[in-house]
């Protein structure tokens, strides 16, 4: 019984302690001339669905959820962004080449169409994130028109 | 006499400082003649970088043919490290701006593919090939080329080959015969 005490008040010391690491935070005021946004024409729907179900990882601008600041969900949304933003930054689309630019709307077809994007551990929160078959059209009949007028 | 010895110590000065400078003229005609051999290699070298990139586009594009997943993401991680190499220097900066942007592009497709399933890997094959097309278009190549295209996969993708035969890197197994030639590239 003495040894589960120990153990427990050594997870609990540890718990309080990771939550003075500091995590980075993904927040800016503005919004770049380079935005997907504000460089394309893009309709209102389509415009609320990406900022709702992309733009908390592919932008440089993240919606936190509250339970955000407690470790270690803070790390793990850190490094979620981290590795989206390095794939792709609609904050900035366009310093992107067109050559660029035409990889990166075929890769976001592809992986709505498979369902791969949003991701399953963020739509299982983010309710409102995920595609339903009409709005996944849409985006995707967007982009591949996008593509097609480079 | 203290005039003599100045005056001995004074032309022994100069003609050491004067077989000096000739050996330093002498030391730059060298670097000269070095530098140019210097351009000379790096369009040698650059011919090699380019056939490396080819020869690994190659053994990708025949693990495809193969459906073998694995030697794809091998051949993957390579043409990563070879499309790196790949120094632009020599060439316009017309054409430099445009191989940087080929090469940055081909190289996260080559990364997408060292780490993904057989489907994945041929969705990226495409668009690294219209990639590697383009750099061939540039660079040039010394063997001759073959663009192949496949009208099914992907309302019609394209691929290089060293063969005129068709082998089909997209459908592999599947659909191995599946395309044409549609240009020769030499």
């Amino acid at each position: 019984m003495r040894i589960v005490k120990i153990i427990a008040i050594i997870l609990l010391v540890a718990f309080v302690g990771i939550q003075f690491i500091p995590t980075t935070r993904n927040q800016s005021d503005t919004v770049p001339e380079t935005d997907f946004m504000l460089v394309n024409n893009v309709p209102e729907n389509i415009q609320n669905k990406l900022q709702v179900s992309c733009y908390d990882c592919h932008s440089n601008n993240t919606q936190y959820p509250w339970y955000n600041k407690i470790q270690p969900v803070a790390w793990f949304l850190e490094d979620h962004i981290k590795e989206g933003k390095a794939e792709l930054n609609f904050s900035k689309w366009d310093s992107l080449s067109n050559r660029r630019k035409a990889s990166k709307l075929r890769s976001i077809v592809k992986q709505i169409e498979a369902g791969e994007m949003p991701l399953d551990s963020y739509t299982l929160i983010h309710k409102k994130a995920a595609f339903s078959e009409e709005e996944a059209k849409e985006v995707i009949n967007f982009m591949t028109q996008l593509k097609d007028n480079l | 006499m203290k005039n003599l010895k100045m005056s001995i110590a004074a032309v022994l000065l100069l003609a050491v400082s004067f077989t000096n400078a000739q050996e330093k003229k002498k030391m730059n005609h060298d670097h000269e003649d070095m530098k140019m051999d210097h351009s000379k290699m790096t369009t040698m070298k650059n011919d090699a970088k380019t056939e490396t990139i080819l020869s690994d586009y190659f053994n990708l594009k025949n693990a495809l043919v193969a459906d073998d997943t694995k030697k794809a993401a091998q051949a993957g991680s390579k043409l990563v490290v070879s499309l790196k190499a790949f120094d632009t220097d020599s060439y316009s900066k017309e054409n430099q701006e445009e191989l940087e942007d080929i090469i940055e592009d081909a190289v996260e497709h080559a990364e997408h593919i060292s780490e993904s399933a057989i489907d994945h890997q041929r969705e990226h094959f495409k668009t690294l090939s219209k990639d590697i097309t383009d750099l061939v278009a540039i660079t040039g190549t010394k063997n001759t080329l073959y663009q192949q295209f496949c009208p099914m996969y992907d309302k019609g993708s394209a691929w290089l080959s060293t063969s005129k035969e068709v082998k089909n890197p997209y459908y592999g197994s599947r659909m191995l015969k599946c395309g044409k030639v549609q240009k020769t590239i030499q």
